[in-house]
């Protein structure tokens, strides 16, 4: 048996790393959208207040890559030490996207990033514009091959087990790729990135307002960030939308404990807080069809029927079919070199159950229900502060074009307190999308439990506390250097 | 085929100083420069090395098989 402080002890150094790391992410996608749009207008009119207004942006960009640079690399060290069987097991077809992603991103941000930062003087207007869109296309491509790679996991496919070599092998690459799930993932978390981006302008603009500096080149950037900023979250309900479809087709118990449903069927209620219900709701966001059927929590432990006959498997049968898918494994693998007859026998049921191999690995039906808690108000946090966050651009950019913004304190105050709210926003949507696939690495295939390393509890506390050290500075620093940068103002723009 | 090699050197050379001068003319840039080698020392030589060995690490590609083959079929 595996020790159950080891899983949680793994996963929570896992979920502490994972966080911070998008704490940099979303900025940098959203800045490298604001900071090419100015640097576009600057093209265009040739008005040399928008190359300084892009510029300043570019510098916080540049701070905020420069502190988040790497960090995602933790996660891969997490994965050789703490994942080895998951490591192992998905190897080739997790290793690809992340290999592509790490050579992408080293080529993109040597040259592109660079010229952004060196090339004002020494390349032409347009070619410094084309390297400033292509450092934030660059960055959005980076995020294609880590959302496949994360997405293969909540909705494995386009691979076939070798039991052989006890690893998952990729058999269809663009299958991986064109993942429906990283399709509506990358569109959902780039453009929350855009909202992540605009919401940090706009505050910081509001500020320079509030202290009346910088008034021109506040509102000038206001505009910019609240179109892209409305824009993105607009984008961000839309792949929200396809997301719930997916999340009801192919994880059901994530969309089952995000709202809180023991009981489902037809005209599924969505639930607004505990005890607020919106009737057939629920069912259209998961089928776009208010009489389509989602079950709940206790239909999929127990068992259900679709309304057109579909029978789905109870946890009991599931996790007796992976047992079976085990144990097939351990014979094949014991009798493949002195008996390929038993053998062969062993492989053909392995194959009849792969897929419930992860059930194998549970020992109870509560074991496959997430922290419904968690997930329920997590997910309301998101969608509770990305809608108040709509508002805010809208009444922002309203106020701005009515040249009232300036004169409306408490709307300014509101602005830049929302600076923390749209990354409660993004760890939350993070928390639904990674607590809510609880118990399992990879969905039906391998669950927590199987997939941490046989290390010793206490190493993986000492790294955690070390990382909480280690962030904590590391995040110090990045703020200490932001505001400073944001004191002193952008530069070659009168007051 | 010598006017290729020169032409090649000019542009590598320009690279070069195009790197190296952007690297001189740096102001607040140094500081994030700094501030990256530091983290680069810590991820990639404190942490790397000491805490995070991975747990495979000198094992061959067939011990490795039999490693997981053997955690995944047993005690389960």
């Amino acid at each position: 048996m595996v020790d159950t402080a080891l899983v949680d002890w793994s996963r929570l150094q896992f979920a502490l790393t994972a966080g911070y790391h998008w704490i940099f992410v979303p900025l940098t996608l959203g800045l490298a959208v604001i900071m090419a749009t100015m640097e576009t207008i600057y093209v265009i009119r040739g008005d040399d207040f928008w190359k300084q207004t892009a510029k300043f942006w570019m510098k916080l960009f540049g701070i905020n890559f420069a502190v988040g640079i790497a960090t995602g690399i933790i996660l891969e060290f997490e994965f050789g030490t703490n994942w080895s069987n998951y490591s192992w097991f998905v190897g080739d077809i997790f290793g690809a996207p992340l290999a592509i992603e790490g050579i992408f991103a080293f080529f993109m941000e040597a040259t592109f990033f660079a010229v952004m930062f060196f090339g004002w003087d020494k390349v032409s207007r347009r070619t410094h514009l084309l390297c400033t869109w292509l450092t934030g296309i660059g960055a959005a491509i980076s995020a294609v091959w880590i959302l496949v790679a994360n997405s293969w996991m909540q909705h494995p496919v386009g691979m076939a087990f070798n039991p052989d070599t006890v690893r998952h092998e990729m058999v269809d690459f663009w299958a991986l790729v064109l993942n429906p799930v990283a399709v509506s993932k990358f569109f959902h978390s780039v453009f929350s990135g855009w909202m992540t981006g605009a919401i940090f302008a706009i505050g910081i603009s509001c500020w320079y307002l509030i202290k009346q500096r910088h008034v021109r080149f506040a509102l000038a950037s206001i505009r910019v960030a609240a179109i892209v900023g409305i824009s993105g979250t607009l984008a961000v309900m839309l792949s929200g939308d396809s997301s719930g479809v997916h999340i009801a087709k192919y994880q059901p118990m994530k969309l089952a404990a995000a709202e809180g449903l023991k009981e489902g069927g037809t005209r599924a209620p969505f639930s607004i807080v505990p005890g607020v219900e919106v009737p057939g709701v629920l069912s259209f966001l998961a089928t776009h069809d208010i009489n389509g059927y989602v079950p709940g929590i206790n239909n999929l432990l127990n068992g259900y029927t679709t309304p057109d006959g579909i029978n789905y498997p109870s946890a009991e049968e599931k996790i007796a079919r992976g047992k079976m898918a085990i144990e097939a494994l351990r014979e094949y693998r014991a009798q493949r070199e002195s008996n390929p007859t038993e053998a062969a026998k062993a492989r053909a049921l392995l194959d009849e159950h792969i897929d419930y191999f992860g059930y194998g690995y549970i020992e109870s039906r509560d074991e496959l229900v997430p922290s419904v808690t968690l997930v329920y108000w997590a997910f309301r946090i998101m969608v509770g502060l990305g809608g108040f966050l709509l508002v805010l651009m809208i009444a922002v950019l309203w106020a701005e074009r009515k040249q009232c913004l300036s004169k409306a304190k408490w709307l300014l105050w509101t602005a830049v307190c929302a600076i923390p709210l749209v990354y409660l926003a993004g760890q939350a949507g993070w928390i639904v999308a990674e607590a809510g696939r609880q118990p399992w690495t990879i969905e039906g295939l391998l669950p927590v439990n199987a997939a941490v390393s046989s290390v010793s509890v206490a190493a993986v506390q000492t790294t955690f506390f070390l990382f909480v050290a280690i962030f904590t500075l590391f995040l110090a620093i990045e703020i200490r250097i932001l505001i400073k940068a944001i004191k002193k103002g952008p530069e070659g723009i009168n007051n | 085929m010598q006017t290729q090699a020169i032409t090649m050197r000019k542009v590598l050379a320009s690279i070069y100083h195009f790197y190296a001068d952007g690297f001189k003319q740096m102001t607040w840039g140094r500081q994030l420069w700094w501030l990256i080698l530091l983290k680069a020392i810590i991820l990639f030589v404190v942490l790397r090395v000491f805490f995070f060995r991975p747990t495979l690490a000198g094992k061959s590609e067939q011990e490795k098989i039999e490693h997981v083959g053997m955690q995944l079929t047993t005690n389960h």
